[in-house]
């Protein structure tokens, strides 16, 4: 899941400056779970926008903010609320606003800042677990990315700044490389942090990064 | 085989060695003795030329920290170049955390061809303990890696695979932290150093002499040199931040207490004590093949520390 934060509402009145007429969009997805585009926080946005004076033209609520086709056609449903808003305040990560951005041609800003892939630890809680790296370590970590979870993205074993099993940069953050050590311990295989891991390659996709399953000739692509 | 054209390179660069190397004292037997040169913020290298004059003939090299801290500073090649420059030897710190494998690679290759011997390879702090906290990390190899980077170039291959028209020869040094906890990851670590090439060890700051016996005893049954990492304490409060804040550094209340009682304003005689008791007592049984001394800014009482642990270089 994509992790997001809205951003404060006066960096949010800032981007939305000299624009009077505002058509909200929201995620049914990512974003309701993180509380910052889900249905109660698109009211309350248009509520919010209205109270400093803005007109709200109308909203969306996506069912998932990063779907092209989707938003295309949900934008299409809306158009003249759409039409007439001089522009659209997408409450979605990063890539659901890029996704208005691909559906409108009317200026499209972001209400949220996109912070990473994460787990849903519990209602609300959220941790980075996976790094998106494309070159996936996992079957000699015990199943513990130390690219997403170790600060310094270490491949060959902790640095000198494990503390207690706790990264020192932050105290509230496990030590990938202990749990890493424990999980092999546990399942007795140490050796597999004893092999060396060489320098990655950090190109295994190739920015920006774009895939295609390929279909088998004669099989059906229309999906 | 084709004749070696270096000769020729360091020749015409003129490239000299006031100094026996690390690997010379060390395969000599001798206790290895190194200070650590802590480049300024700012072009001004009035203080840090007096320090490397000051040291260069009173320790047998000088490490040369980059980025320390990750703190923007003048530049460890550099600084190790002015070192050489002044007749002393330097002992060049790499770090993985602000240069890619292109321009570590790039470096190297500057650095042999100006003669430096000696490379300690380190992963680097953190960019948020620094003063450029919005810096991107870059992080794209770490300690393990750029040991294996080393030994490549030493093949006469980059890391891309193609090849060099030259080798280059270096010392490879890691550090250590005998005071890790938990400690068995960090040997598992340790032993992975070695493993990628490194032939000597400097650890990180250690204070209690009856632990660091315990982990040398392990670490002997290394083929590795190890000297002993030794940073100045200059007060009781200097001590318990560090207990507090650095991970891997524990200082025995013992040496707190000793700290605490001493007049104010001596506090950093007691740590020069302490410090020359423990370079007395790590050459005197055999703990580590030498010892490291960072005196972090007080690079000026390196020669009174030495002098009280009644060590002279010349006469090891």
């Amino acid at each position: 899941m994509i992790i997001t934060k809205q951003k404060a509402f006066e960096a949010i009145l800032k981007e939305l400056e000299g624009m009077e007429k505002i058509f909200l969009v929201g995620c049914g997805d990512c974003a309701t779970l993180c509380e910052t585009g889900g249905e109660d926080q698109v009211k309350e946005m248009a509520e919010k926008l209205s109270s400093e004076g803005k007109t709200i033209t109308g909203s969306v609520l996506l069912e998932v903010g990063c779907h092209e086709l989707d938003a295309k056609k949900e934008f299409r449903a809306h158009k003249d609320e759409i039409e007439s808003a001089d522009a659209l305040l997408v409450m979605s990560c990063g890539a659901g606003c890029q996704s208005a951005r691909a559906a409108v041609e009317k200026p499209v800003f972001p209400s949220n800042d996109s912070l990473f892939l994460g787990n849903v630890l519990r209602y609300g809680q959220f941790e980075e677990k996976c790094r998106l790296c494309g070159d996936c370590l996992l079957d000699v970590t015990g199943a513990i990315c130390p690219v997403a979870r170790c600060h310094k993205g270490i491949l060959n074993g902790p640095c000198g700044g494990t503390n207690d099993g706790k990264c020192e940069v932050d105290p509230e953050k496990d030590c990938a490389w202990t749990l890493i050590y424990q999980q092999l311990e546990k399942e007795g295989k140490l050796e597999k942090m004893k092999a060396y891991q060489p320098p990655k390659n950090w190109n295994a996709v190739l920015k920006p990064g774009r895939h295609v399953i390929e279909r088998k000739k004669g099989g059906d692509a229309s999906e | 085989m084709r004749v070696s054209n270096m000769d020729k390179v360091f020749e015409e660069l003129k490239v000299r060695h006031a100094k026996p190397s690390i690997k010379e004292i060390l395969d000599s037997g001798k206790f290895l003795v190194t200070g650590e040169i802590g480049p300024p913020k700012g072009p001004d290298i009035t203080e840090m030329i007096e320090h490397i004059d000051l040291l260069k003939d009173k320790v047998h090299a000088m490490n040369v920290t980059d980025n320390q801290s990750s703190v923007m500073r003048y530049p460890s090649l550099a600084t190790a170049l002015i070192i050489k420059e002044r007749g002393g030897e330097p002992n060049l710190q790499v770090t993985c955390r602000d240069r890619n494998r292109l321009a570590i690679e790039a470096d190297l290759l500057f650095a042999y061809t100006r003669g430096i011997r000696s490379v300690l390879c380190l992963t680097g702090d953190s960019i948020p303990v620094g003063d450029h906290k919005d810096a991107k990390p870059v992080f794209d190899l770490e300690s393990i890696q750029l040991l294996n980077l080393i030994r490549s170039l030493e093949e006469g291959k980059d890391l891309g695979g193609n090849e060099l028209n030259e080798p280059v020869n270096f010392f490879k040094g890691a550090i250590v932290t005998p005071e890790a906890n938990p400690l068995e990851p960090q040997l598992l670590k340790f032993e992975k150093k070695v493993e990628a090439g490194a032939e000597w060890f400097q650890t990180q700051a250690i204070y209690d002499m009856e632990h660091f016996a315990k982990f040398m005893k392990i670490a002997r049954q290394y083929p590795v040199k190890i000297q002993a990492g030794l940073v100045l304490l200059v007060s009781a409060g200097m001590a318990k931040y560090m207990n507090k804040n650095v991970p891997g550094v524990f200082v025995p209340d013992k040496l707190i207490n000793e700290l605490a009682a001493a007049e104010k304003g001596k506090a950093i005689d007691v740590g020069i004590k302490i410090m020359a008791r423990q370079i007395k007592q790590i050459r005197e049984q055999g703990l580590a093949d030498g010892v490291h001394i960072m005196a972090i800014g007080k690079e000026d009482v390196v020669p009174r520390i030495l002098e009280e642990a009644e060590i002279d270089i010349n006469e090891l």
